[in-house]
């Protein structure tokens, strides 16, 4: 494999030859990059909505910040839920885009969940964070937003973080009784339940 | 009580798929009837489920540009389009305006061909075979276009992160153009097939209902939610890829059945020739690809894009730890989100429009599965 993937990244041939050195940029020189800082560089998120949150929520959201002129907020985990339904009633943030988790092992606070929600009226899109450990239930937001169902329940199939209070907390697109949650950074690429498969399938391993 | 007759029929549980041709796929829909009543359903998906999430950490950014293809496989140049988007904003780059127009064009074609192959599937669903000819013949004239610009069909690959790999080919303008003319009075025979059918009514008209309200709240979007009213489409909404220079509209209905998603993608196809037309008549001069450098680095962050894909909001949240690979790539697909609302347009039905619902959703079972 190592092989093809060399292979495959020379030029590929029968183009014009004018092309790629142009579009690669030429020799263009290096001057040495400065050490980037291993943090995200965000910056303060100041406006209406974040002064209107911080006054009915306080302390519980422990920050507002910008990315790439991407909005966040990072809150505490018990007020994700509350926070979501003040968006939608009194914000207009009316739709859930996605739920979805980022796995950081090494954290005490291991899972970051991330919920994007769009409100059309003002043609905004912001996100909100929070940062759970390993075992904790974080409320269901399909109170708030029925769309939620499907996509927390991804999220426990993927990540292993159960939803408190939610209709239908099954696997979504694994099997009802695979072993491991795939997309925690612990569970390597090549692994899978072969228990699972020997059982179902009949064969040693899917591998 | 009176002794129970075979009339008080008991509910029945009916198994629907994997392997059945009309759910487009390998979706499995357990189905609760009373007689031909549909009193609720149950999706078991995940046959498709390749773990593209998992293998975008495993790769280097670049790497993982083929496999989004493989998701909704009938719109391969939109989902490499959003994904390129995503890892660019990571960059802090923008594709040059060459690229940027040859993306339109070929976003636009695909959105077509999408649109096409839901037709034909769908009408097919329904009982008419003959529209199924009359959009593959269509299609094959968009695949060919794709295949003389980078060789391949259906998985495309077509656009790198910056810009593209390949320049327009010889006659590609030429082809583009005479396609755009050819492609508007076919899209007025489909209708002469379809739209007044009384029989394509019938099976249509008022099957599968849902609100503007219910879209909002099942996060459900594309042709859906404009039928339902709401005249949102991320090209107009939230501009990418140069759109914003282009004139067209938003088509809308306002009854949200199955019949109004019918006309709402017979309109957009109508309004993609428009902007292929406008964007193949002035593709600016300049190079195809920003300076990336050959090693993909973004730095520490993280960023959602998402693009108007022909099924729905497309987005990729990306997470980047400042390494050659990423983090964290989150899909989020319209199918799979629009799939969800399948038991609330269902519910009360009859049986026999099951298939007319699922059609109508227009889901691809790879980017359901992933």
């Amino acid at each position: 494999m190592p092989e093809e993937n060399k292979a495959d990244s020379s030029p590929p041939p029968g183009k014009p030859a004018a092309t790629p050195p142009k579009a690669a940029g030429g020799g263009e020189k290096k001057p040495p990059p400065p050490k980037k800082p291993a943090v995200m560089e965000t910056s303060p998120w100041e406006s209406e909505l974040t002064a209107q949150l911080g006054r009915v929520f306080g302390e519980q959201i422990l920050e507002f910040a910008s990315y790439l002129g991407q909005n966040f907020l990072v809150a505490r985990p018990e007020a994700v839920v509350p926070i979501l339904k003040y968006l939608r009633d009194e914000a207009g943030f009316d739709y859930l885009v996605d739920v979805t988790a980022v796995d950081y092992p090494e954290r005490e606070e291991r899972f970051d969940l991330i919920y994007i929600v769009y409100s059309f009226g003002r043609n905004e899109r912001i996100r909100i964070k929070t940062r759970i450990r390993d075992g904790y239930e974080p409320e269901t937001a399909t109170v708030v937003h029925p769309t939620a169902n499907w996509l927390e329940r991804e999220v426990y199939d993927m990540f292993g973080i159960r939803f408190a209070h939610h209709p239908d907390m099954r696997r979504i697109l694994l099997p009802d009784d695979w072993q491991g949650h795939p997309l925690r950074k612990d569970y390597g690429i090549l692994e899978m339940d072969n228990r699972w498969v020997k059982d179902n399938l009949g064969i040693e391993s899917g591998q | 009580m009176p002794e129970a007759t075979f009339l008080d029929a008991n509910e029945l549980v009916l198994n629907m798929g994997p392997q059945h041709p009309s759910t487009h796929g390998v979706l499995r829909v357990i189905l609760k009837l009373d007689g031909e009543k549909i009193l609720g359903t149950e999706c078991v998906i995940g046959y498709l489920h390749r773990g593209v999430e998992k293998i975008g950490e495993n790769r280097t950014y670049a790497m993982f540009a083929p496999y989004v293809d493989r998701m909704d496989y009938v719109a391969a140049v939109s989902n490499g389009l959003g994904y390129c988007l995503a890892v660019e904003k990571l960059l802090n780059v923008e594709a040059p305006p060459r690229a940027q127009a040859v993306r339109v064009i070929l976003t636009e074609l695909n959105r077509i061909a999408s649109h096409l192959l839901w037709l034909g599937t769908h009408a097919l669903d329904i009982g008419a075979i003959t529209p199924l000819f009359y959009v593959m013949r269509e299609r094959e004239e968009i695949l060919n276009i794709f295949e003389a610009y980078c060789g391949a069909r259906l998985t495309t690959h077509a656009f790198r992160i910056g810009g593209l790999q390949y320049e327009v080919y010889e006659g590609m303008e030429r082809q583009v153009k005479a396609f755009c003319k050819m492609f508007l009075p076919r899209v007025d025979e489909y209708e002469e097939l379809l739209t007044e059918n009384r029989i394509w009514k019938d099976r249509l008209v008022g099957v599968g209902v849902l609100t503007a309200e219910q879209c909002k709240q099942f996060g459900v979007t594309g042709p859906l939610l404009r039928a339902a009213g709401v005249k949102w489409d991320l090209r107009k909404a939230q501009p990418y890829s140069g759109y914003e220079k282009y004139d067209f509209e938003i088509p809308t209905r306002s009854n949200g059945d199955t019949y109004d998603r019918y006309i709402v993608r017979i309109q957009e196809m109508r309004q993609s020739v428009r902007i292929i037309e406008q964007a193949v008549e002035g593709i600016p001069e300049g190079p195809i690809l920003a300076k990336v450098g050959k090693v993909i680095k973004p730095p520490v962050g993280e960023a959602y894009v998402s693009i108007e894909a022909p099924k729905g909001e497309l987005g990729y949240f990306i997470v980047s730890d400042g390494s050659t690979q990423p983090y964290r790539v989150r899909v989020r697909p319209p199918s799979f989100v629009n799939l969800q609302a399948l038991d609330t347009m269902a519910r009360g039905g009859l049986v026999a429009d099951i298939v007319a619902i699922i059609g109508t959703i227009d889901i691809v079972l790879g980017e359901v599965d992933r």
